[in-house]
């Protein structure tokens, strides 16, 4: 069975370390012995708490209760969030919260996949699993935006799509297809933070931008390491194995080139300090916009198009080893 | 196999034992309840274009183990033994009633139809193609969904085939999506989803999540005829369900409707 991560005694230990760090600044060289159990100590402390996470550690750390959401994040960010509801078509869906807001002094358009903070929320947001009707208030914002010129920012933070009847009653797929193919071509700039779980096609409906970003322990992934190992193996506590197998982390994703860049997070992740972890996405979005506000709207296109074009990995030969150009005739 | 059975093909549907040969000269349909039996990317090519009229596009491209994860290349091979295919996909160029078009056809007997690189870049190249030379683009679906082994690059087939879509619906091009038995996950998700027109063969089995994962996931009993093609032209996504006999006329007549329609390039 796949450990499971203690957020809380990660925590305390980590803040144990600071403050002998801290003491040891105020210990002068007389004090030797006493500053070398304080640095045994820390070097004990120092390697399970900053050393490499694992990725199934990383996975804990982004389904985490306590992990910031969105909706923690985005008055943090933003001034005067003004969520607009609805499809137009449907109906609302509160795992995906979007609308106005100011980015310092620019208006933008913040879309945000969002789970619930406790049990209550978390049955009202379905536990931020979109149904399409969510995916089709997100392409409705995304239009609005691009009609007057805003900056769309995505937050991605689900397991997946619903798989419900319902979603499935309201083409689930059709809306994360066109979602797709529309922000593929959507003539303003798209910045995508993964905050938390980026859950298959269902983050992918927010995810083609211009930058995409994740957070230092956030996960993105094809297909969640606990569906991987029940498909792969029959056996779903083989998720950690999964997780290893299928390299969701942002340090994987960064160099396969999946994503533009990491934002790092404040101590053992982001739930320990809110306001840093929006201060280092506040930074990113600062020079995201920066960089992209000087770009042509064509010329940016062309570059977001190019970006997702190298996303795929295969060997071409000139040979072919099937006779696959006769077909055998039928009927 | 149930105990007792001789070696015969039965259908999945009725149960009824069909008889091989007769299969074969009856558009693989069950000769009982007309289900239609999954068609070979081969089969499929020889029953919808003109006698060889097909010419292969994106060939030669090949499988790699981008994630290094264990036994996939020993996988990819044995279907590629099994199934005389390189990958789960074939696309190319061909005529349909003296129009010609490019087509691309998925095989589920490769690691279940699902979508890795090659899959996403021969769809890619096809769409391409088609909007190079201005010709239509009939794709014909069937696929259990991602291509795990080569995670978060099989994710971004979607995104990639989804753009490419984009562009060649921009310059005005004829895109007819079929989707046959099974189409779920990515596929659907993605490109199956964005045609201009929208064909399923009767009962195939559509859907982004698959039908267990939702059982699972609501505990519940799903309702008859959950995910079948009539179930989802009833909730209004698809234009036509079209059986196997009557496809290549149906397809040959939407041809010439669009008859004047030439992507712009
Ligand atoms: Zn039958």
């Amino acid at each position: 069975m796949a450990k499971a991560l203690d957020l809380e005694e990660l925590t305390r230990l980590y803040e144990l370390m600071m403050t002998i760090e801290h003491r040891m600044k105020e210990i002068g060289e007389d004090f030797s012995y006493e500053k070398q159990v304080l640095e045994n100590r820390l070097e004990h402390l120092r390697k399970p708490l900053l050393g490499e996470l694992s990725p199934w550690e990383k996975v804990m750390i982004a389904r985490h209760q306590k992990r910031p959401t969105a909706l923690d994040l985005i008055p943090h960010l933003f001034d005067d969030y003004t969520e607009m509801h609805g499809d137009r078509y449907f109906g609302d869906d509160p795992a995906i919260s979007g609308g106005i807001a100011w980015f310092g002094d620019e208006p933008v358009t913040v879309i945000a996949q969002q789970k619930g903070r406790n049990t209550k929320e978390n049955i009202k947001r379905n536990f931020g699993m979109p149904n399409p009707e969510g995916y089709r208030k997100s392409l409705r914002l995304m239009k609005q935006a691009e009609k007057f010129g805003r900056t769309v920012i995505c937050f991605v933070d689900t397991p997946g799509a619903y798989p419900g009847v319902g979603a499935e009653e309201r083409g689930q797929a059709f809306a994360i297809a066109n979602n797709l193919l529309e922000m593929s071509w959507l003539r303003v700039p798209i910045i995508t933070i993964v905050i938390g779980e980026g859950g298959s096609g269902g983050a992918l409906a927010l995810g083609i931008g211009d930058r995409v970003y994740m957070l230092e322990h956030a996960i993105y992934s094809v297909i969640s390491p606990d569906g991987a190992a029940a498909l792969l193996w029959k056996d779903a506590s083989l998720a950690e194995k999964a997780a290893e197998l299928l390299k969701i982390t942002a340090q994987d994703l960064f160099q396969y080139q999946i994503i533009d860049g990491i934002i790092p997070e404040p101590g053992v992740g982001a739930h320990f300090s809110l306001t840093d972890t929006a201060k280092q996405i506040r930074q990113h979005l600062s020079l995201a916009i920066a960089e992209l506000h000087s770009c042509e709207i064509a010329e940016l296109i062309e570059q977001r198009y190019e970006k997702f074009m190298k996303m795929v990995r295969f060997t071409e030969s000139e040979q072919t080893i099937a006779s696959s150009a006769k077909p055998s005739i039928l009927v | 196999m149930k105990p007792g059975r001789d070696q015969g093909i039965y259908c999945p549907d009725c149960d009824g034992r069909v008889d091989r040969e007769k299969l074969y000269h009856d558009w693989k349909m069950c000769p009982f309840c007309q289900y239609h039996f999954p068609l070979t990317a081969d089969e499929r090519l020889a029953l919808t274009l003109d006698r060889d009229s097909f010419r292969p596009i994106a060939e030669g491209l090949l499988t790699e183990d981008c994630l290094q994860f264990p036994e996939y290349l020993d996988k990819i091979e044995q279907d590629r033994r099994k199934t005389n295919l390189q990958e789960a996909v074939l696309a190319g160029v061909g005529n349909i009633g003296g129009h010609e078009v490019v087509m691309a056809a998925m095989d589920t007997r490769f690691r279940m139809g699902s979508m890795g690189s090659v899959v996403g870049e021969t769809i890619v190249r096809a769409i391409r193609y088609a909007h190079d030379t201005r010709l239509p683009l009939i794709v014909f679906s069937a696929s259990g969904g991602a291509r795990m082994q080569e995670g978060i690059f099989s994710l971004m087939q979607m995104g990639r085939t989804a753009m490419e879509l984009g562009k060649f619906h921009r310059a005005g091009g004829l895109y007819i999506s079929v989707l046959t038995h099974p189409t779920t996950g990515g596929v659907t998700a993605s490109f199956a989803a964005l045609g201009d027109i929208i064909i399923a063969e009767p009962r195939a089995l559509i859907g982004f999540a698959g039908p267990r994962v939702i059982q699972q996931t609501i505990r519940q009993q799903l309702p008859e005829g959950f995910q079948r093609a009539e179930f989802l032209q009833d909730k209004g996504f698809l234009d036509l369900i079209v059986s196997r006999p009557a496809l290549r006329e149906t397809l040959l007549k939407l041809l010439n409707f669009h008859k004047g329609v030439r992507a712009i390039g």
